[in-house]
């Protein structure tokens, strides 16, 4: 930087200050997030101040209100046209109120909601001294196999921290999607991480398993947080501003008017190709994209059943909201750089995943490994660079998260002593024992495989008729063939639960409590419904297929 | 709006087949009336769907067409033509015989839990499959016909690998392996050659912008669509993998032997008698329909895969130790026959092709039933196991025997008139082929006879000296089929009848005029 750029520098801050109004806040098109957010601080406050035998009941009663609320804020917001004709920028050009983000919102709280059932339910694990329990550690800070731990659980203690947590990691969600600047993405995307690396360490069974998953992810976490950031501060010295318009404004080179400070480096390629690609690489991250899916296998298998359900569909939906944006609101300018980098990405994903899972034998690494491919699937959406590629990516997450859900909701339905049973083995002649049960997770297996009629194919469908749209038909003859290969381990177990012999010691199936009734219900029916009348999702995808610049 | 036969022809059987699969465990009984009686509805629904035909009329008829996906361009658009009625008049009639057929099959074992309804399942997949078979036979919108052929997979696939047959050499626990070791083949090669030709959907979308079988055709006829010669190729090249596939035509037939050797006969004859059927179908409908061009460009190769497929299958059944392979080759050969006719592109060819896929259901029924009354009493598929079966039931032998001349096609059986036909049209064009395929003929009455010989005649086996004869349920199964391929062996006018006009209609699609040799010696 010149001397004479410092010290421009210098003057521009030293500007009067009583030019800085006070910020203009749109609170109305903020409150879901807001509410949420805000439901969070109660969340909180009851953890402090409410007797621990009633915790329970008023988070559960605090979450599923301010979820359902929200939801309905943003059904408001979308009914009263933010999503289509009165989209725009608020906050000072932090969030944007668009389509997209209100479709994405209205799946993240769905989603939340019935996965907050799940993390709710208190029917599968055996009473302890008297005392229900879920399927969160007794005391957190006890040390595994302690005495502490052991003092914690015949008190019969329960971790209802985890949902102000779930509603902290929900919020950060809302706004990732929805960030219209490189910093409230980035804060965005460290509120809804923290909480997630918590909940991740707060299995009530193999603890230790579920530490290291947590610390896992919270390491690797913490890398692709540190390569966003970097990238932010590269792209801010490439554009002067963090915001996304600006940014995309420079590399369309219809900019007007250069910070005199950033002179020097504004405008130059090697800050723009290696800070997109360092903020990409992040959101990639949360994706569980090849290469950077190391952390999914085993932080799906570590943490609380309940909250990789959540975890899986909630983030994927973000971050793909975010990546979208990114992706097609700041670089669409230079797509020719992105997209053959984009189409490698989603080439091993797709393949990556579908064959590494192949040779799994735990069922929560196996849909950890199928839920990698389902991003491989997603990104050939992504890469179509069309509004019907936007609108497609939007139908598949919001299929795919309550196929997710409600499929990790019946892992925790299989038990034997030793708390779920993953090992694939156990499932033998499930369908023998449990029709229903079987039946319901084959529902959900289907989907995953993209056979018609569930939801999985009308995605599968959308995303590839929108790839083959935007001129990438190899992309989707690879995605055909990665999913026939995906058919291969989906319908394995399939094979496992309905033709092979039970074992005698096999895992029995606990009977829940209305909960997570609700949500595999809820899932099947998403399922089913979208497979068989997409129509009216596919128009409101479709509509809300239009980012605000 | 007039009354929506066809949707209503197919959603029977698919109510009826949560109906069945909703009756509670203990009522094992009632399951299988119920799933009869839907059948024997569905029939009498085929039927008026035949009577209500004209042959003489429009060319898809009883038409219904509703919004579905409009993002997709998809609608909900039926139609039957000839082949279409054809197929769903056999669809419907095979049912309730195989239904009858498998009256005992799916009693369970030894009762597991209280949940446990094999019965009720075992009946309501079959009545799932008819639902969607149907549907494919009278989808005229490309997508709505993929979603059934695909979506068919899954119940067939449970039919498989849930239900085998009782007695097995090697007990329960291999058979068990075997019968999932065949239902996965069977759907990994479906779902395969399904994705492949999802891949062509996709890129039909992309140059037609919708799925309409009618408007593709009319806009291709016009002109206003173009599609480049290497587009329709591929396109083409798609669609006919994953009919191939499920025809199954040589090399890609290797998952149907295992499947009807380790199903039980009526889901054997469900296999290969009702869904293969529409492999064969839809190259008549789709690839000739919506890509004349390639269809013309493939033919040389495709007719020397059929005539590979017809050989092949015929050789191998020759050297079958199980009974059930042996059929299940002698299908393969059959349906290289159909392929074949298909492909000559005369009209001689595909009429015996259409009329075969009628006949070849009957006749591949009819033995097939037969054979798996055989298996059911002595406990096992191997021909060495038996021996002068004829003298201790000499009924179940002689429909045997007629079943098996109906498959090596013996004038005055009805296959017989449509492989002659096939090999009629196919000798007009391409002589050679023609002349070669006969030889599957000689073969067909190689495997059928010595199979007969071993198996019915010369002295009595002591463990088949026992041996019951027909049943009233089972003389009541075969009789039926028996009497229908002689009645269209003599007779075989109201099929051709029907199938002709339609026939006329895909040559016409493919440009295709018969050949006349005498035009050309004038030349």
């Amino acid at each position: 930087m010149s001397t004479a750029a410092v010290h421009s520098l210098w003057t521009n801050a030293a500007d009067p200050i009583a030019k800085i109004g006070a910020p203009k806040i749109e609170y109305g098109q903020l409150s879901p997030t807001l509410i949420v957010l805000g439901a969070a601080l109660v969340g909180v406050l009851v953890e402090a101040f409410v007797p621990r035998k009633s915790r329970y009941y008023a988070q559960v009663f605090v979450s599923v209100v301010a979820l359902c609320a929200a939801f309905a804020a943003v059904v408001a917001l979308a009914s009263d046209g933010y999503g289509t004709t009165k989209a725009h920028i608020a906050a000072m050009g932090a969030i944007a109120v668009d389509g997209p983000s209100l479709f994405l919102q209205g799946t993240i709280l769905l989603a939340a909601l019935v996965g907050l059932f799940t993390f709710a339910e208190r029917r599968l694990d055996p009473a302890a001294h008297g005392n229900r329990v879920d399927s969160f550690a007794a005391q957190a800070a006890s040390v595994p196999g302690s005495d502490s731990e052991q003092a914690a659980v015949k008190a019969g203690f329960t971790t209802t921290e985890v949902f102000p947590l779930l509603l902290f990691a929900v919020g950060g969600m809302l706004v990732f999607p929805s960030a219209n600047d490189l910093l409230t993405l980035f804060v965005a995307l460290e509120v809804f991480s923290l909480p997630l690396y918590l909940l991740c360490a707060l299995a009530r069974r193999k603890r230790l398993m579920s530490q290291e998953a947590a610390v896992k992810y919270f390491l690797l976490g913490a890398f692709a947080s540190a390569f966003t950031l970097f990238g932010i501060a590269l792209l801010y010295g490439y554009a002067g501003s963090v915001s996304y318009g600006r940014i995309a404004q420079v590399v369309d080179g219809t900019v007007t008017g250069i910070d005199p400070a950033l002179a020097d480096t504004m405008g130059s390629d090697a800050l723009l190709l290696i800070g997109g690609a360092m903020i990409v690489m992040g959101l990639l991250f949360k994706v569980g994209a090849v290469p950077f899916h190391m952390w999914t296998p085993d932080v799906y298998q570590g943490a609380p059943t309940p909250v990789t359900g959540f975890m899986a569909a909630a983030t994927k939906v973000a971050a793909f909201g975010a990546l979208l944006r990114l992706l097609y609101v700041v670089l669409p300018g230079m797509r020719w750089d992105w997209r053959p980098v984009m189409w490698a990405v989603a080439i091993i994903t797709m393949l990556g995943g579908a064959i590494v899972a192949i040779t799994q034998t735990d069922i929560k690494r196996l849909l950890a490994y199928s839920s990698i491919a389902h991003a491989g699937f997603i990104l050939a959406g992504v890469i179509a660079t069309s509004k019907d590629g936007v609108s497609s990516v939007l139908f598949y997450l919001a299929g795919y998260s309550f196929v997710t859900i409600g499929a990790f909701a019946v892992v925790t339905l299989v038990r034997d002593a030793g708390g779920e049973a993953t090992h694939l083995s156990k499932w033998a002649g499930l369908g023998r024992r449990s029709p229903l049960v079987a039946a319901v997770f084959a529902v959900f297996l289907l989907a995953f495989a993209g056979i018609p009629l569930t939801s999985g194919f009308a995605g599968k469908f959308a995303v590839f008729k929108a790839a083959a749209d935007g001129g990438a038909a190899p992309l989707v003859v690879i995605g055909v063939i990665s999913s026939a290969i995906a058919a291969f381990f989906y319908i394995r177990v399939i094979v496992l639960m309905f033709f092979s012999e039970p074992k005698p010691e096999g895992p029995t199936v606990a009977v829940p409590s209305p909960l997570t009734m609700v949500a595999i219900g809820v899932g099947v029916a998403v399922t089913l419904v979208l497979g068989v009348a997409p129509q009216y999702f596919l128009d409101l995808a479709s509509q809300a297929g239009v980012f605000v610049r | 709006m007039s009354f929506p036969l066809l949707t209503v022809t197919a959603a029977l059987p698919a109510l009826g087949a949560v109906a069945t699969a909703a009756v509670p465990a203990a009522r094992r009984t009632a399951a299988k009336w119920l799933a009869l009686v839907v059948s024997l509805a569905t029939l009498a629904l085929a039927i008026t769907v035949l009577v209500r035909f004209d042959p003489g009329g429009a060319r898809y008829q009883l038409t219904e067409s509703h919004a579905w996906i409009a993002d997709f361009g998809v609608r909900y658009e039926l139609g039957v033509d000839g082949i279409g009625v054809a197929l769903v008049a056999l669809t419907a009639l095979l049912i309730p015989f195989i239904i009858l057929a498998g009256w005992h099959d799916a009693d369970p074992l030894e009762t597991g839990s209280r949940r446990w309804r094999p019965t009720q399942g075992f009946f309501a997949l079959i009545l799932a499959v008819e639902a969607m078979v149907v549907l494919s036979f009278e989808a005229t919108d490309v997508f709505l016909f993929y979603i059934f052929f695909e979506a068919m997979l899954i119940p067939m696939y449970f039919l498989i690998g849930g239900f085998g047959d009782r007695a097995h050499e090697h007990g329960e626990e291999t058979a068990s392996t075997q019968r999932s070791y065949a239902a996965v083949k069977f759907l990994l090669y479906n779902l395969v050659g399904g994705l492949i030709m999802l891949a062509a959907v996709i890129g039909l979308y992309v140059v037609a912008g919708n799925f309409s079988l009618q408007e593709i055709a009319h806009a291709r006829a016009t002109g206003s669509l173009h599609m480049a010669t290497s587009t329709e190729r591929w396109l083409f090249l798609g669609f006919f993998f994953a009919f191939a596939v499920k025809a199954p035509l040589w090399p890609l037939h290797t998952w149907l032997p295992n499947a009807m050797q380790e199903s039980t006969a009526p889901v054997a004859v469900l296999i290969t008698a009702v869904v293969d059927k529409v492999g064969t179908f839809a190259m008549l409908r789709f690839c000739l329909g919506l890509f004349p061009e390639a269809s013309k460009w493939a033919t040389p190769v495709i007719l020397v895969l059929a005539l590979i497929s017809i050989l092949y299958g015929a050789l191998l059944a020759v050297g079958q130790r199980d009974i059930k392979r042996l059929v299940a080759y002698a299908s393969i050969s059959h349906f290289g026959f159909i392929i074949m006719g298909i492909f000559a592109m005369t009209s001689q060819g595909q009429s015996g092709a259409t009329l075969y896929m009628v006949n070849h259901g009957l006749s591949t029924a009819a033995l097939l039933l037969v054979v798996g009354f055989l298996i059911s009493r002595r406990g096992s598929r191997l021909i060495a196991d038996y021996g002068g079966v004829q003298k201790v039931a000499p009924v179940l032998a002689g429909t045997f025997l007629i079943g098996g001349l109906a498959t090596l096609s013996l004038p005055g059986l009805a296959p017989f008139v449509s492989e002659f036909l096939v090999l009629v049209g196919t000798f007009t064009r391409y002589p050679a082929i023609g002349i070669v395929a006969t030889l599957g003929i000689v073969l067909a009455a190689l495997y059928v006879l010595v199979l007969y010989q071993r198996t019915m005649t010369g002295p009595v086996k002591p463990q088949v000296s026992a041996m019951p004869d027909l049943r009233v349920r089972e003389l009541v199964v075969v009789a039926p089929l028996i009497a229908l391929l002689i009645f269209l062996g003599v007779y075989p006018k109201p099929v051709t009848d029907i199938v002709n006009p339609a026939v006329k209609q895909t040559m016409s699609d493919v440009h295709k005029k018969d050949p006349k040799p005498e035009v050309e010696a004038a030349k």
